[in-house]
């Protein structure tokens, strides 16, 4: 039996972080290690009068003070080409912040102590600017500038192709503004990093999600080739995109360490990293649904305001993945979107899970609530009505995805079935009619999202080591996933090599020659694939030798998976097991060992869906509002290690609930940050979360040899816009029609006493 | 998150404490369970010179029968306050509030002395306390007095607790085993309450408290004088917010502040009735 598709545990990878015996970057010694600090601009938006380091560089331990006009190093600029050339980020501000957060300096000294202490000694004096901090502000005429010289605040800007004449023949069309809150994506660890030469190579340790990204970026910074960079990855204590993007307070480490002739070290702080790591979502959308009174969807068109931060980071490039993804599940004739872009004076925006994706599904499965409220048809009913045919794939949208697979009514009838729908939508009835203070609220989300979506393709090589174990290379980044353990079930499975003896190594270009690390759920389909395919080329060269070993043709061997032994066809007595042909690779093969390496290449991302149910009671006298049950069927191909996949599910459901009821970025009008620790900024706990009901569904990709999909992200795609609807349900009686994320007590409350009672139909 | 330097003694008695206290002026703070002071300290916020531990003062961790009230060690932990089969016996509405601090790592290190003594409005036991007319008890190098609780909170984490003075115990009369109750309205189970309201009853009279509600923990004494001049339940908890100046943040306004005192008084004392 494949040990494909069963519960292997994570043996070999959580005993280490259960123990202590974990290796994060701050934790690691670096002998001769001096430690910098950075002093972070307490300013959202204002000029640079002066910087006074003079009591700073007189203190205790104190190696150096620098600042940005110091630094010789060049800023990066955005890879969107659309942006104005003008919206640049140095490294550290040199005459201008932008931000509360941003870096103004640097404070190095022999211990972490006496560099924080310094740290505070250094005096910036501001003149301060007007501060943006509303998007919607920042595109009005004359709004203040983040870069006067570039005219605009606006970063891209892709305009409607419709006119008035789109929603012609509709017999209802529903409208709505919907925020997309600023989240934080706040990982367990923050970041931390260290920097060194030898031998005029660069030596970088780096909390990413990739490293062979970071060394791309570093030698571009650097003006160095990708050989004279070595950048290390040990554990990662969670990412979730937000350890994707390019820091300057990890890349100018290497620069203190040339001007100081010695290693560099830094770790952040839980503030520092509210408020450097970027930031997600961040956008308002102003939606129009039109359509039929039977329930049939017409025409949908969604602008998109995408708050970029104070600098073009992936929040240039997050909007059109909102495009891309915009008419979801749902057979749309006519769907148009425009994208605009803009600056404001708050922390960047990157990837944050699902980066794009969620944004697109909390609008259309916002405003698919909103029209079937409008024509008086069950919520589910609509969507069935809509959903694009099991029949219809490949299926290309009206935004230019192509969906591979998918059955997008077997997913929502299995989630109906397993949260009895029927019988919660009696029980709402009751409780309404008895006048209960607690209401309930069921809350639907059928969704479709792209995993791998640039379909980057990924390195793999395995090695066969003397005892007849094998040593996997992948050029995937594991932060908490369980790669080690999928990708070791993949191997075992195609060699027959037992799981327990196949090692798996990533996180060093010296070891790993090339990958694109992870992120966009890409890596089992893009990474598991390659060991796959490494396997199988590996397997093809084992039969070479096996066949002058036993004195065969190479095209008569066979393997035997459940024994892991080669044999001529017929003959299963006379074999070779991988520990014979390691040994006789040590003197038959080039290098004396028996090894593959493989490129896969997918041609292009595949696209998971699936259906959330959340279950809400709300109180109608305070507002509150409790998630007492949330199912999900997401269908994300073939499924490896269904105890990795609930670990994916699970955590992605926490980070859609805490967007639809806790969490949110918030800043004052100055532009100073209200959130920057977990009191003020409220990541839910497993205190506010029931069990989750998950259900199976496994419709393969015909894009890789797993037939699998990315399941990293879907998650929190199909949880947020699920828990949102639900809460809105609760109160769809009372003629409330939309509250924006998060749905806090108080806004409930708002909404209950106040019901803005719209028509939306015209 | 690293605090600025300071001097660091740790006290093995109440007057190892006070004496410390008083050698090294107003610069030096007190160290009970670190649960407010110390994340204050890492954000810089605040910055003694000199902090005197006493955590490890142990004859001031205890919970007696003191005949007509019973008398609560200041460094007794919450997690030993809610389990006390004594105060759940002649005093259950504290024990039922200690239960509600926090998380349990929280009340496992916080100590009641301490959450009264950094004078917190948004704290859960200081409501109780004030709503119990207990009696704080101050030690200092030149003798022991003792105050009200409605006396003691002064303003925004204010106390009449002067520099040199140490609390020692908090006295709180038999309020019995049952007619109490704590509504605490939050979003996540470990943060502060956004309001709060206790109930208890003393001599057969309701008091009721409120948490987060101003500057100080308050009593309502409007909803408690309406109770006793026979108002309902319904009637009088609509008297909750009246004289209250509660805060704005980014969990709630005054007006949702004040709803909410209304709506969580009403259950309190539907619960405690």
């Amino acid at each position: 039996m494949s040990i494909l598709g069963t519960r292997v545990l994570r043996a070999a990878e959580d005993p280490r972080f259960l123990t202590g015996g974990d290796r994060y970057i701050d934790n690691l010694a670096l002998p001769g290690a001096a430690h910098v600090v950075y002093v972070y601009s307490t300013v959202a938006h204002a000029t640079i009068v002066s910087i006074d380091t003079s009591e700073a560089v007189r203190m205790p331990g104190v190696i150096g003070v620098h600042l940005g006009a110091d630094i010789e190093l060049g800023p990066k600029r955005s890879s969107n080409p659309r942006v104005p050339a003008a919206f640049v980020q140095p490294l550290m501000a040199i005459d201008t912040v932008r931000f509360v957060g941003e870096l103004v300096g640097a404070v190095i000294a022999e211990t972490k102590t006496q560099a924080v202490d310094a740290a505070e000694a250094v005096i910036v004096e501001y003149e301060n600017l007007p501060v943006i901090v509303d998007m919607e502000v920042a595109l009005t005429q004359g709004a203040p500038l983040l870069f006067p010289e570039a005219e605009t605040n606006v970063a891209v800007h892709a305009k409607f192709r419709s006119g008035d004449e789109f929603f012609d023949g509709c017999e209802v069309v529903v409208r709505e503004r919907i925020e997309n809150q600023r989240v934080a994506v706040a990982p367990m660890e923050p970041r931390a990093a260290a920097a060194w030469w030898e031998n005029g190579r660069l030596e970088q340790w780096a909390c990413t999600q990739g490293v062979h990204g970071t060394r791309n970026s570093l030698a571009k910074i650097y003006g160095l080739t990708h050989e004279e960079i070595h950048v290390v990855t040990p554990d990662v204590g969670g990412g979730f995109g937000g350890k994707s993007g390019d820091y300057p307070e990890e890349a100018m480490l290497g620069w203190f360490a040339r001007k100081h002739d010695r290693p560099m070290r830094w770790a952040e702080t839980r503030t520092q990293s509210m408020q450097g790591l970027f930031h997600g979502r961040a956008q308002v959308q102003y939606c129009e649904l039109g359509g039929k009174r039977d329930g049939t969807i017409e025409a949908y068109r969604i602008k998109i305001i995408q708050d970029v931060g104070a600098y073009p980071h992936d929040g240039v490039f997050l909007p059109y993945l909102t495009r891309l993804m915009a008419s979801g599940v749902y057979a749309i004739d006519r769907v148009d979107c425009e994208v605009i872009a803009t600056l404001t004076n708050t922390t960047p925006i990157g990837a944050y899970r699902g980066a794009g994706r969620p944004e697109a599904t909390a609008a259309i499965e916002r405003m698919v609530d909103r029209f079937s409220a409008e024509i008086a048809l069950d919520g589910a009913e609509v969507r069935r009505r809509n959903f694009i045919a099991p029949d219809a794939f490949p299926y290309t949208t009206k935004t230019k995805a192509t969906y591979d697979s998918g059955d997008y009514e077997g997913a929502l009838d299995k989630a109906l079935a397993a949260a009895g729908y029927e019988e919660l939508r009696e029980e709402q009835q009751q409780r309404r009619e008895r006048g209960a203070t607690k209401l309930l609220g069921i809350g639907l989300s059928s969704y479709v999202e792209i995993t791998n979506g640039d379909g980057s393709g990924e390195y793999s090589s395995i090695e066969i080591t003397n005892d007849g174990g094998a040593i996997v290379h992948t050029g995937t980044s594991p932060h908490g996933q369980g790669h080690y353990t999928a990708f070791a079930m993949i191997a075992a499975d195609r060699t027959g090599i037992p799981f327990e003896k196949i090692e798996v190594r990533h996180g060093d270009t010296d070891v790993v020659p090339r990958g694109n690390g992870t992120g966009g759920s890409r890596s089992l389909q893009a990474g598991g694939s390659a060991v796959w395919r490494s396997s199988d080329a590996l397997v093809e060269e084992a039969k070479r030798l096996a066949a002058s070993m036993l004195e065969a043709n190479p095209d008569d061997l066979v393997l035997d998976i459940d024994r892991g032994v080669f044999h001529v066809n017929g003959t299963p007595a006379l074999s070779r097991s991988w520990a014979d042909l390691a040994l006789a690779a040590s003197t038959q093969l080039d290098g004396g060992i028996l090894r593959a390496a493989q490129d896969f290449e997918e041609t292009a991302g595949s696209f998971p869906f699936g259906t959330h149910i959340a279950v809400v009671e709300v109180d109608t006298e305070t507002g509150g509002v409790q998630l007492v049950r949330h199912i999900a069927c997401d269908d994300a191909g073939t499924i490896v290690n269904p105890m990795l996949f609930d670990g994916q599910v699970h955590g992605g459901i926490a980070s859609g609930v805490g967007q639809a009821l806790f969490e949110h970025f918030q800043y004052d009008e100055n532009g100073n940050p209200l959130t920057s620790n977990f009191l003020d900024y409220l990541f839910p706990s497993a205190a506010e979360f029931p069990s989750f009901e998950r259900v199976v569904q496994e419709t393969p990709s015909p894009l890789n040899p797993l037939g699998a999909k990315g399941i990293g992200e879907a998650g929190t795609i199909g949880a947020t816009p699920a828990v949102q609807n639900a809460v809105i349900d609760a109160l769809a009686h009372l003629g409330v029609r939309h509250i924006d994320m998060p749905c806090t007590p108080e806004r409930v409350w708002q909404a209950i006493t106040l019901p803005v009672l719209r028509s939306g139909g015209e | 998150m690293i605090p600025a330097a300071f001097e660091y003694v740790r006290a093995g008695s109440a007057d190892e404490a006070i004496a410390a206290i008083a050698e090294h002026g107003e610069d030096a703070k007190f160290l009970a369970g670190g649960m407010s002071l110390l994340p204050l300290m890492k954000l810089r916020l605040a910055t003694p010179t000199v902090l005197v531990d006493v955590a490890r003062v142990r004859d001031l961790s205890y919970i007696t029968d003191a005949g007509d009230h019973i008398a609560i060690g200041a460094l007794t932990r919450h997690r030993d306050v809610e389990t006390s089969t004594l105060l759940a016996q002649e005093c259950g509405v504290v024990a039922s509030v200690a239960a509600q601090v926090g998380d349990n790592q929280v009340r496992h290190r916080g100590t009641i002395g301490g959450s009264v003594a950094h004078g917190d409005a948004a704290s859960d036991l200081p409501a109780a306390l004030v709503a119990l007319d207990a009696t704080f008890v101050l030690r200092s190098g030149s003798g022991e007095r003792t105050i009200g609780a409605s006396d003691f909170f002064t303003g925004f984490l204010e106390t009449a607790l002067n520099a040199d003075e140490l609390l020692t115990e908090i006295r709180v009369p038999k309020a019995g085993a049952s007619g109490f109750n704590f509504q605490k309205f939050n979003r996540r189970a470990q943060d502060w309450a956004i309001v709060g309201a206790v109930v208890a009853t003393v001599d057969g009279a309701k008091r009721v408290g409120l948490v987060n509600m101003g500057n100080t923990p308050l009593r309502a004494t409007a909803v408690e004088a309406a109770l006793a001049s026979g108002a309902s339940i319904a009637d009088a908890a609509l008297s909750a917010a009246d004289g209250c100046e509660p805060p704005t943040d980014l969990n709630a306004s005054v007006e949702y502040r004040e709803h909410l005192a209304r709506v969580l008084v009403r259950r309190a004392l539907e619960a405690s009735a």
